[in-house]
């Protein structure tokens, strides 16, 4: 039997997504920019589909840009909001636990004579709405704060530090990266005062090269990519219809029976957090005296007292379970993870620390195999230690 | 007018009798290594020399680049073939081809000539002087140094006419298949596909063993070997890589046995494991990237260690060689950006702080008496479950 609990990293297509994607690359192949009937099939993939993402954020067609993935909505929005903003203040804001795709646009923002600030959080890795209100300057542009954590499952109080930030200084503008919320919460970014919010489509079992960035109606962020002026001159490049298509159906399922499917999620967390628990030596991440529904409802971040992450990690897939050390795409740096610093989790565990992601379609199958896999490698690992 | 490759070969052209095992063993590897190639190739062999003959949608470059990786090839020469070898057309010919080269037709040259067919109407030098003539008399800016030219223009008569300028340096050594086969101890590191390389280059087929630790060692850690074999076969052919599984062994010599044997005991039973498999493969040797001194595991005391255990010859090619010498080999060879994919491999995992660096051999025996019995089994296990993948195919 086989475990696939690495949902953070990746999720499968739906069957439908898969179905819509074939029909657009063997049949309405058009480009959308052609003028001819192929063409216009083509393009009425991607108004549906942005039409179907516009539906879940009770927003306007227009206010969506597609992507090629979480990491390009990123790079659009913080770059972007940089380049059309060149006079408005010199002062940006972000956490230290945010994703590379963060980090990186923010150190090419400070090449570019921003000074940037890296606020710290709680052991639950909270971003705590004083310090940001403490951060907050006359001159600050940017803040950028991450919706869920993607190496624990941490859950920020958005719509409080939207409020903190902009009672400050109403000018700043608010990124948010929702990759690892979109689909697990109902989010209204109007409601919570966002103007910039970017989404994967692979994490929601949509394909890889898929996302979109949300860019409320008169917030001037500048495109990043140059060419033909496709998306109203916003992202140029011939629109990657086959996974636009299967990105909006992709969205359209995550959203149906929606709280039916959160309580499962929770459900599979609680039935490993207590599994896990039960053995010796292994502590939760980033859930001190938190109700559970106030963490994410597909992360749990354990540590293995002893044990190298990565060992467990290859022995834990010899038994068909497969989970991430750290995050998968922050795994390949050899610097320990920074989110588990920055969380607190001691020294001699941050080497040790495995992420368990969950989705839509985990069983509790698969998380009593995880659980059994786990009982069965651990005594065998601990056997060997290093002298 | 078609185009072919002259083959230039230097040690097989010394073997006396045998010499014909050598060319056709050259033959076989060259027609081996084209075969995947876009066009049509035929090898064919005549009068001492080896020709190439090219047809059909090939890419120069991309053959001469395959003939780069064959051992046995000391020049290969871009030829340009002139069936009708009627005086008039074979000048014109060489004038064709020395356009085709050059962008630049300003250089000082000789014209260099033989003569198989004797029934040719023209001598040796006079085929060289009628070129020359023809060649300053079409290209007003060529001109003749007969001592020191820039370009040797070489014009062959045999069957047909064949011209040629050029001579692209080939791999050296002899032909695959010439000197039996040896068993690669390959690891994910820089020196041993370097080691495997060089002993194939003197003609010998490679088989190879990696010793797999996991969960210890991932996943990645032998598709990294696996590439590396992968890239060691462009030039010593397939390669049948034999991937045994370490971790008991390990793990056993782990608990049993002072720690800072680990290693050097490890390296014993790796050698045991490979000679045992060289021998059912057939193979005449070991190979390993060891070099005198580079890690505690290759002082001499080491090396005299591990050598203790087998019967077999066990090939050093890279055994007086310095780091920097080998890292340039296997820049060469290609090998060296993936060899320094930092992925752990079985000999880095549990390592001591300060393993023997002088190990004497009564202390590892009485260490290897504690292991005897249960490891016996261990090591007959691991030949029994041993993974073939079969690269370079």
């Amino acid at each position: 039997m086989e475990a696939y609990l690495d949902n953070a990293a990746t999720t499968r297509v739906f069957p439908e997504v898969r179905d819509i994607m074939l029909q657009v690359l063997e049949k309405d192949f058009g480009n959308p920019s052609s003028r001819h009937t192929k063409g216009i099939e083509a393009e009425g993939y991607i108004t549906k589909a942005v039409q179907q993402i516009a539906g879940t954020l009770k927003c306007q067609p227009k206010e969506i840009i597609l992507t090629s993935g979480g990491t390009e909505s990123n790079n659009m929005a913080l770059i972007g909001t940089a380049l059309a903003n060149r006079r408005a203040g010199k002062h940006v804001i972000t956490t230290r636990i945010e994703h590379a795709s963060i980090h990186e646009p923010f150190g090419r923002l400070e090449q570019m004579g921003y000074e940037a600030q890296y606020l710290p959080v709680d052991q639950n890795g909270h971003v705590q709405p004083e310090v940001l209100e403490k951060a907050v300057r006359e001159d600050t542009l940017l803040v950028s704060v991450m919706m869920v954590n993607n190496e624990m499952g941490a859950v920020e109080d958005i719509k409080k530090l939207v409020t903190v930030a902009k009672q400050k200084n109403p000018n700043v503008i608010f990124h948010v990266d929702a990759i690892q919320a979109y689909g697990k919460y109902k989010i209204v970014p109007k409601r919570l005062g966002i103007d910039l919010m970017s989404v994967s489509g692979h994490k929601i079992h949509g394909p890889k090269g898929s996302g979109f960035l949300y860019v409320r109606d008169g917030v001037k962020i500048s495109p990043i990519i140059l060419g033909g002026g496709q998306q109203r001159g916003m992202r140029s490049g011939t629109e990657n219809v086959p996974a636009i298509a299967g990105l909006g159906e992709a969205v359209r399922l995550i959203y149906q029976q929606h709280s039916e499917k959160i309580e499962r999620l929770y459900a599979l967390k609680q039935r490993l957090i207590d599994g896990l628990t039960a053995m010796e030596g292994v502590t939760i991440n980033g859930i001190n005296g938190l109700p559970l529904t106030e963490t994410a409802p597909h992360i749990v971040s354990a540590s293995f007292d002893g044990i190298k992450s990565e060992v467990m990690l290859h022995a834990l897939a010899q038994e068909g379970v497969y989970v991430s050390s750290g995050s998968a795409c922050s795994s390949n740096h050899p610097d320990l993870s920074g989110t588990l610093k920055a969380i607190g989790v001691e020294d001699r565990l941050l080497d040790s620390t495995l992420r368990f992601s969950f989705s839509v379609l985990s069983t509790e199958e698969e998380v009593d195999h995880a659980l059994e896999a786990v009982a069965k490698v651990l005594p065998q690992l601990r056997r060997f230690v290093k002298k | 007018m078609y185009q072919a490759f002259l083959i230039k070969y230097a040690e097989i052209g010394i073997k006396g009798k045998n010499r014909y095992k050598f060319e056709n063993a050259l033959c076989q590897q060259m027609e081996r290594t084209l075969k995947p190639l876009d066009g049509e190739f035929v090898v064919e062999r005549q009068q001492g020399r080896i020709f190439v003959e090219a047809k059909g949608d090939f890419d120069e470059d991309d053959v001469i680049e395959a003939l780069q990786h064959v051992f046995g090839i000391s020049g290969i020469c871009p030829v340009n073939v002139i069936e009708d070898k009627t005086w008039e057309n074979v000048a014109k010919g060489v004038g064709d081809f020395v356009e085709q080269q050059y962008d630049k037709l300003d250089f000082t040259f000789k014209v260099e000539s033989k003569r198989s067919d004797k029934h040719y109407p023209m001598t040796s030098p006079e085929v060289c002087v009628e070129t020359g003539a023809y060649l300053l008399d079409r290209f007003s800016e060529l001109r003749v140094d007969v001592h020191k030219p820039e370009v040797r223009i070489w014009v062959e008569i045999r069957e047909k006419a064949y011209v040629y300028s050029k001579v692209i340096k080939g791999a050296g050594g002899m032909p695959l298949g010439t000197n039996g086969s040896a068993m690669l101890l390959l690891s994910g590191g820089i020196d041993s596909p370097v080691a495997g390389y060089m002993i194939a280059k003197r003609g010998v087929f490679i088989d190879a063993v990696y010793f797999h630790a996991p969960p210890y060692t991932s996943e990645r850690a032998k598709q990294k070997v696996v590439d590396l074999a992968e890239l060691v076969s462009k030039y010593t052919g397939p390669i049948r890589l034999h991937v045994v599984n370490f971790t008991d062994i390990q793990m056993y010599i782990y608990e049993t046995c002072p720690h800072e044997e680990l290693t050097i005991l490890m390296r014993r039973y790796m050698m045991r494991i490979a000679e045992t498999l060289a021998k059912k493969n057939d193979c005449l040797g070991l190979i390993t990237g060891e070099s005198i001194g580079q890690v505690a595991s290759q002082t001499m005391q080491s090396l005299a260690a591990t050598n203790e255990v087998c019967t077999l010859p066990v090939y050093r090619p890279l055994i007086g060689f310095d780091k920097q010498e080998i890292v340039e080999l296997s820049e060469k060879i290609n090998t060296y950006e993936t060899s320094i994919q930092p992925y752990e491999d079985c000999c880095t995992i549990f390592v001591a702080k300060h393993p023997v660096t002088k190990p004497e051999l009564k202390m590892l025996h009485r260490s290897e008496e504690k292991l005897v019995g249960k490891i016996d089994e261990m090591v007959k296990t691991a030949l029994d479950t041993v993974e073939i993948i079969t690269v370079g195919e």
